[in-house]
């Protein structure tokens, strides 16, 4: 297997990694101000054990993206160069609010007032809710390919080529797969009365979510697949299935287990419709940004070669024992009392 | 203005924004890890409150230096595709380097520092910010050298094949002698802000504070350390930066130049300290007070005999060579860029030694000037470090990728040949939504360390030492939660 290949797979491996963990986060970032309302206890303390399933790792989570998009840069230069520079307003959109969402969590407790927490669930639910739509539409898009002309730059984007009902749905599928993937991760690592509220929402997601996934699934298997991947789809479903089936059964390990299989199925999915090419370009194949024409010289592909199979491993085993570290279910119960300063100083 | 300008304009900006809070979190990360070692080595109770107190201000700062620092990853395939195509075969190594090294190591510790108190063993809590402090500064490295490339392309051939920069040697580009002692002349800017910060902080508390125990177990000892880092900093920048100069000296002689509003070739010029005229005209400037000796020394390390090439001279052999083209920076910025860092480096420095002075042999200071040199101190190494990075950035116009004199001269890109081909409408929404989102952020966190600083360590926080270990027992509270 050539540099190339090997590198196509682990920028796949990294943005997987990415929508695995951030998966979880985005969704338990879209339904921490819903769940603070469904409970029945102090909704604030409700809020803030849903937001500390992901405390203390959503950081190291994110890294995966910034990798992620390293790892185009220094792989696939024309890749990262072509992509970025023409899916610029929804990367824009995707920054701010992820921006927005990153001092939302950590100012958050820093202030005891309601107003202050308001205003940082607003960021919370934006930086949460804008990025898992809009990177579904921005794989969707990239799938479907774009005007790539002959010199790499794209020339006469319409607005058919980034919102078309493929595109919209690709939005609303890795929206309900992280909704749903993010309350089984709740129901996983909370207890008591929150954990009841996320079991009930898993519930209620798991039909809209099957649907909006095997909809796209499918559209992306019939409109770019290959044949190996009805395998991938095939895998998509099944992992659905079973997930719908534990949650329903209140089997949280397992649905969290097969949700993390369905979002890695449609990463590999979206990747592997794409394969070879980097960018599809819909003015003419022979246009086509592949990872024969996209990539770095072999030096340089060798060099990051030895970084990625030393340092990878390492990554994954001190994030995985971080999750371990962290493993206990956290109860609205366990919540200390907000140690943040009063918005206005005390005479 | 052109998508140039306008492109220029937002990576000055978002860039100068990150740069306010990554030189606090680069230095303030090492002095918690050494305030928590004291606490975890003496047990003095003193040393834990210092480090939950600037724990605390570190974390607000931390955060919003994450997500100004996220937008520059994604800001080169968006605003200068050109220049990523030119050069990501290079230039992406480092900063996928950065990712899968530094990032991800402080990333998943800094949560296990802010939430493992009562969870991990003590020394393995110690470790946690240890590897944060590592961490931080190693991403600085990667990061420098990526820059530094750009100064003094290393380790790299142009490929005529596929037009564009190719990596030769990674051990070139990561012992590019540019790339080394920028490093470490930021670490030690880093390090300048971080315990300047420290330091006023304990100052103006400890005036305030004055008469109570407060003042000589907790600010005394916290102002000291600061000064003492400070004034290593201050060693450290000086010995840095005669290095930076004498590679600018003969890597980057326009910036040189430039630096001194110097027009002809002279042979042992003075150091300019003030000037007047109109500056970008440098025929109409006229040098008000000058230093001699001090220039050729900066440049070669000796004090007479070194000839200095002027900007027209420089301008003219630029243009045989590479072609028409205007190569001469923003004289008025990178003369006074270069003259703030210095000048604003000698408050901190001021303080410092005032500190050590003033706290000798047990004494605790009570004045109300001292505490007012506390506050007016407290920006000035930030003012420095941003100048010094303008100075460095404006400087190099106008290239993306400098021309190495002793490299391939074929590696070399202008801003011009580097930016996206948008219209400048698409770049003018995102500088302004930066421009304003970052605004307001900076304005919650000057609120927020305002806040924190002013009330001072938290009653919460005079536990001596964090509750035991909970056990199995599943409702324990949380030691932190946000």
């Amino acid at each position: 297997m050539g540099l190339q290949h090997f590198w196509f797979v682990i920028v796949a491996v990294l943005f997987l990694g990415f929508f695995v963990l951030e998966g979880f986060d985005f969704g338990v970032g879209m339904v921490m101000a819903w769940l603070g309302r469904l409970g029945k206890g102090d909704p604030e303390s409700h809020r803030r054990a849903v937001l500390n399933t992901i405390g203390p790792v959503w950081d190291g989570n994110e890294v995966w993206l910034i990798t992620a998009g390293g790892a185009m840069f220094a792989a696939f230069p024309h890749w990262y160069a072509t992509v970025f520079s023409t899916l610029y307003l929804p990367l824009l959109v995707i920054l701010l609010s992820m921006i927005a969402r990153i001092v939302a969590i950590e100012w958050r407790g820093k202030i005891d007032d309601p107003k202050w927490r308001r205003w940082c669930d607003i960021g919370i639910a934006t930086g949460s809710w804008l990025p898992a739509i809009l990177w579904g539409v921005a794989f969707a898009i990239l799938v479907n390919g774009l005007p790539v002309g002959p010199d790499k730059n794209v020339v006469g984007l319409s607005v058919a080529d980034v919102l078309n009902p493929y595109t919209l749905l690709g939005g609303l599928a890795t929206c309900a797969l992280f909704l749903f993937h993010g309350a089984v991760f709740l129901a996983l690592k909370s207890g008591g009365a929150v954990r009841t509220d996320a079991v009930g929402l898993a519930r209620k997601l798991s039909v809209p979510a099957t649907v909006l996934v095997a909809a796209f699934g499918l559209w992306t298997q019939l409109a770019h697949g290959k044949p190996w991947t009805w395998a991938v789809l095939a895998l998509a479903v099944v992992a659905q299935l079973a997930a719908v089936a534990a949650a329903w059964g209140t089997r949280e390990g397992w649905a969290f287990l097969a949700t993390t299989l369905v979002v890695a199925a449609v990463v590999t999915l979206l990747f592997g419709s794409l394969y070879p090419n980097l960018v599809p370009s819909t003015i003419d194949p022979a246009y086509n940004l592949t990872i024969y024409n996209g990539s770095s010289s072999p030096y340089t592909l060798k060099v990051m070669t030895w970084a990625a199979v030393i340092f990878t491993p390492i990554v994954l085993l001190y994030q995985g024992w971080t999750y371990w570290i962290f493993r206990k279910r956290i109860f609205a119960e366990s919540i200390p009392k907000s140690i943040g300063l009063p918005l206005r100083r005390v005479p | 203005m052109s998508a140039l300008d306008v492109s220029r304009w937002q990576f000055g900006i978002t860039t100068v924004y990150h740069f306010i809070f990554v030189p606090l979190t680069i230095g303030l990360a090492p002095l918690i890890a050494v305030m928590q070692t004291i606490w975890v080595v003496t047990d003095n109770p003193a040393w834990y409150r210092l480090t939950k107190f600037f724990g605390k201000i570190f974390l607000i700062n931390f955060a919003i230096g994450v997500a100004t620092g996220i937008v520059q990853e994604f800001q080169f395939g968006m605003n200068w595709s050109e220049y990523s195509r030119f050069v990501g075969d290079v230039f992406g190594a480092p900063l996928a380097l950065e990712g899968l090294v530094a990032f991800f190591l402080e990333s998943t510790f800094i949560g296990l520092w802010i939430f493992g108190w009562t969870r991990l063993p003590r020394w393995l809590h110690l470790t946690s910010i240890w590897l944060v402090a590592i961490a931080v500064n190693l991403s600085a490295f990667f990061i420098i050298t990526a820059n530094s490339f750009m100064q003094h392309p290393v380790g790299t051939r142009f490929n005529p094949a596929t037009g564009r920069a190719e990596l030769q040697s990674i051990t070139e580009l990561f012992t590019n002698n540019t790339g080394v002692a920028a490093f470490w002349h930021a670490v030690a800017a880093s390090f300048l802000v971080a315990s300047t910060f420290v330091a006023t902080v304990c100052a103006w508390w400890m005036v305030r504070a004055k008469g109570s125990p407060d003042a000589t177990a907790l600010y005394r000892p916290g102002a000291i350390l600061g000064s003492l880092v400070a004034l290593a900093a201050c060693v450290g920048l000086f010995f840095t930066g005669d290095v930076q100069g004498k590679l600018m000296f003969h890597q980057q002689p326009m910036k040189m130049a430039a630096a001194e509003s110097l027009c002809h070739t002279e042979t042992d010029p003075g150091f300019s300290l003030l000037t007047v005229g109109t500056h970008n005209n440098c025929d109409s400037i006229t040098r008000v007070i000058e230093v001699p000796y001090v220039l050729p020394f900066l440049a070669e390390g000796k004090f007479t005999g070194v000839t200095l090439e002027g900007t027209k001279d420089l301008q003219q052999q630029y243009e045989q060579k590479f072609g028409p083209e205007w190569y001469v920076p923003n004289l008025f910025v990178t003369y006074w860029s270069f003259r703030a860092m210095i000048g604003l480096m000698a408050v901190p420095l001021l303080f410092a030694l005032a500190t050590l002075w003033l706290t000798r042999g047990g004494r605790v200071p009570g004045s109300r000037w001292y505490s007012r040199f506390a506050l007016v101190t407290l920006p000035t190494p930030f003012l420095a470090s941003i100048s010094g990075w303008v100075f460095t950035e404006m400087g190099r116009q106008p290239w993306v990728v400098a021309p190495n004199p002793d490299g391939d001269q074929l590696v070399r890109l202008t801003v011009r040949q580097g930016v996206s081909l948008h219209g400048p409408g698409l770049v003018w929404v995102s500088l302004i939504s930066f421009t304003l989102l970052y605004a307001v952020l900076a304005v919650i966190w000057y609120f927020l360390l305002r806040r924190y600083i002013t009330t001072g360590p938290l009653e919460h926080d005079s536990e001596p030492t964090p509750p035991a270990p909970p056990g199995d027992d599943e409702v324990a509270p949380l030691s932190f939660a946000y």
